[in-house]
């Protein structure tokens, strides 16, 4: 009989706290298949966001550090830079990566910090009961936002992955999806490249996971994976962006 | 082998970081400490540690918050704006035990105030400053020689408690020149092992070992609450086993003036000068401002009946409440204070005393 799937040994056996439909439970379990695939869970250090990913190091079995609210990736450069040998990388949701941490994730952007980043877009703040983000799309309600989000008052969607993309000493952004098992797929193999990256310390790699959040929507989970499919992906296009 | 070299409060306290086996700096510009980041900018490469120059105050922080996690020596510095923005990322080091040295060469406030030499920060330093039942422990040197050796202290305490210590200076004793022993530049055998030894709470990779976590955060029911309980149970021990101070005249003295950092080099001037006429004057100089030498204010209340303390600060009154609360009203307290760019001068002091 062959083994076609089993728990990474990266990931603990243990729930999570998720809520059905959620992305991040995917994308924790992608990081922990892809730490195992590459043989480096003995080396990694996380570094888990403020938002719904806090207690992420207590669902993958290797190191992790916490970080303040936009800070992971000021963390991540001490950490980093003191111990080269070491896969570094943090995960974090785009209100503490493109808001609070906006100035953090340019900085260590443009120094070309050898780290990976896991980025979380799910367009709006889980964790706090559904405020609008940065990413928040055009006429999207949410509990701060509760006409939908109008560009004359609250601006437009930040696309922070484009604005990085522009800078010399970035090595490598793609922004996936989790829409379908096939786009799943697509999202392990960039997660993948971007920690393959830091192993041959060609710098700073970034992936953008356009992940739902059925109960900030006002969705279901099938409802949730169509509107990244049908709607965010227009605002948010998927692919190489460098 | 030892050498004397002439430095500022700002240089020593980065040499002084070096000896002691910081391997990591991260700072931001600001008047009046430029000069330690500078020469830490020169140094650090020298000695194979990292210098970075960070975005902003918070990101300095909590660079260190990082660096320190791996076990490192880390430390950054600021002065009084910058120190503000910091306190979320020292509230965070206190939160997670991570060690870690933070300076601040204080300048006048509040808001951006001015670059003058200040004692305003006392209540940020010693009272936690940021959000949470912590506190960190505080030196405050008062010579450039203190500057450059209170920093192998601090690295050691902060070691030893996993618990940030800040080094309270202000913008004169940072600017200020004076001679200096140090160990022969380049760095000891000893400071080399400190900057190499492994912490077994370290992130290093879960290499033969189960996983470690650096995290503030303390969901479950209860879970914080004993993590507070452990905290003031530490605290308590720093207070019993690492207050520091220095006394003059504590025999005889009527009058004991009490004052710290650069202000307690113009009161042991005051000191002197009315020995010299046979006036009974002393002094006591708290060298940890947290934990606060409040033993040694009761004792000498205890044997001398009619003693009396003056407080002289470089702050509107700000030790002054530790002063009081360490004698429960048992003696008489005066306050001779300035902030914003004066220092009470000697005569001033003297003036204020014949007039008690």
């Amino acid at each position: 009989m062959k083994l076609l799937f089993k728990r990474p040994r990266s990931l603990r056996e243990i729930p999570t706290h998720y809520c059905p439909g959620c992305g991040h439970g995917i994308v924790q379990r992608l990081v922990a298949e892809v730490v195992d695939e590459l043989d480096i869970r003995e080396r990694v250090i996380g570094v888990a966001p403020v938002g719904c990913a806090v207690i992420a190091y207590d669902y993958w079995d290797f190191d992790c550090s916490e970080a303040a609210h936009g800070r992971a990736l000021a963390v991540a450069t001490g950490i980093k830079r003191m111990r080269p040998e070491n896969i570094v990388f943090t995960y974090q949701g785009d209100g503490d990566l493109a808001a609070i941490g906006t100035a953090e994730t340019i900085h260590a952007a443009n120094r070309g910090e050898n780290l990976t980043v896991i980025f979380i877009n799910n367009a709006v703040y889980g964790m706090t009961g559904g405020q609008m983000a940065p990413t928040t799309l055009l006429n999207q309600k949410t509990t701060t936002t509760p006409y939908g989000r109008r560009a004359d008052r609250e601006g437009y969607p930040l696309k922070i992955s484009e604005l990085i993309a522009q800078l010399p000493a970035v090595r490598y952004v793609e922004r996936v999806a989790l829409y379908s098992p096939q786009a799943v797929f697509i999202a392990k193999k960039t997660i993948k490249q971007a920690f393959q990256n830091q192993i041959e310390n060609r710098g700073f790699s970034l992936v953008e996971v356009l992940s739902p959040c059925p109960t900030y929507w006002g969705m279901s989970p099938k409802e949730a994976m169509d509107w990244i499919r049908d709607v965010m992906i227009k605002e948010f296009p998927l692919g190489r962006i460098r | 082998m030892k050498k004397r070299i002439l430095l500022s409060g700002n240089e020593a306290i980065a040499e002084g970081a070096l000896q002691a086996g910081c391997c990591f700096y991260a700072g931001y510009p600001i008047t009046p400490q430029n000069e330690l980041t500078a020469y830490m900018a020169k140094r650090m490469p020298e000695v194979g540690g990292v210098f970075i120059q960070a975005e902003s105050e918070l990101s300095a922080i909590n660079m260190v918050f990082g660096a320190s996690s791996t076990g490192a020596r880390a430390m950054t510095s600021s002065s009084s704006p910058g120190i503000s923005l910091k306190q979320e990322g020292i509230s965070y080091i206190a939160g997670a035990e991570l060690p870690a040295v933070i300076v601040n060469i204080m300048r006048g406030g509040p808001g951006l105030g001015n670059i003058a030499p200040s004692q305003s920060d006392y209540f940020q330093a010693t009272k936690g400053g940021g959000h949470g039942d912590y506190h960190c422990i505080v030196l405050a040197p008062s010579t450039v020689q203190e500057a450059f050796d209170f920093m192998g202290v601090a690295f050691d305490l902060a070691d030893r408690y996993r618990n940030p210590v800040i080094i309270l200076g202000d913008g004169m004793l940072g600017q200020m020149l004076e001679s200096c022993s140090i160990a022969a530049y380049g760095l000891s055998n000893s400071s080399k092992k400190r900057r190499k030894d492994i912490k077994k709470w370290a992130l290093t990779g879960c290499k033969q070992r189960s996983p470690n976590v650096i995290k503030s955060f303390y969901l479950k029911e209860g879970d914080l609450e004993r993590f507070n309980l452990k905290l003031q149970k530490k605290y308590k021990t720093i207070q019993e086993t690492e207050t520091r101070y220095e006394g003059l005249y504590l025999e005889d003295a009527r009058l004991i003036l009490v004052s710290y950092g650069t202000m307690a080099r113009v009161a042991k001037a005051v000191v002197s000068e009315l020995r010299k006429k046979n006036k009974k004057v002393g002094l006591v100089r708290p060298i940890t401002l947290w934990p606060f030498p409040r033993r040694i204010l009761q004792d000498l209340t205890a044997t001398h009946k009619r003693i009396s303390f003056l407080v002289v600060e470089m702050s509107y009154g700000q030790m002054l409440e530790d002063v009081r609360l360490a004698l429960e009203g048992k003696a008489k307290v005066d306050f001779l204070g300035r902030a914003g760019g004066g220092i009470p001068t000697e005569k001033e002091i003297i003036r204020f005393i014949k007039n008690l």
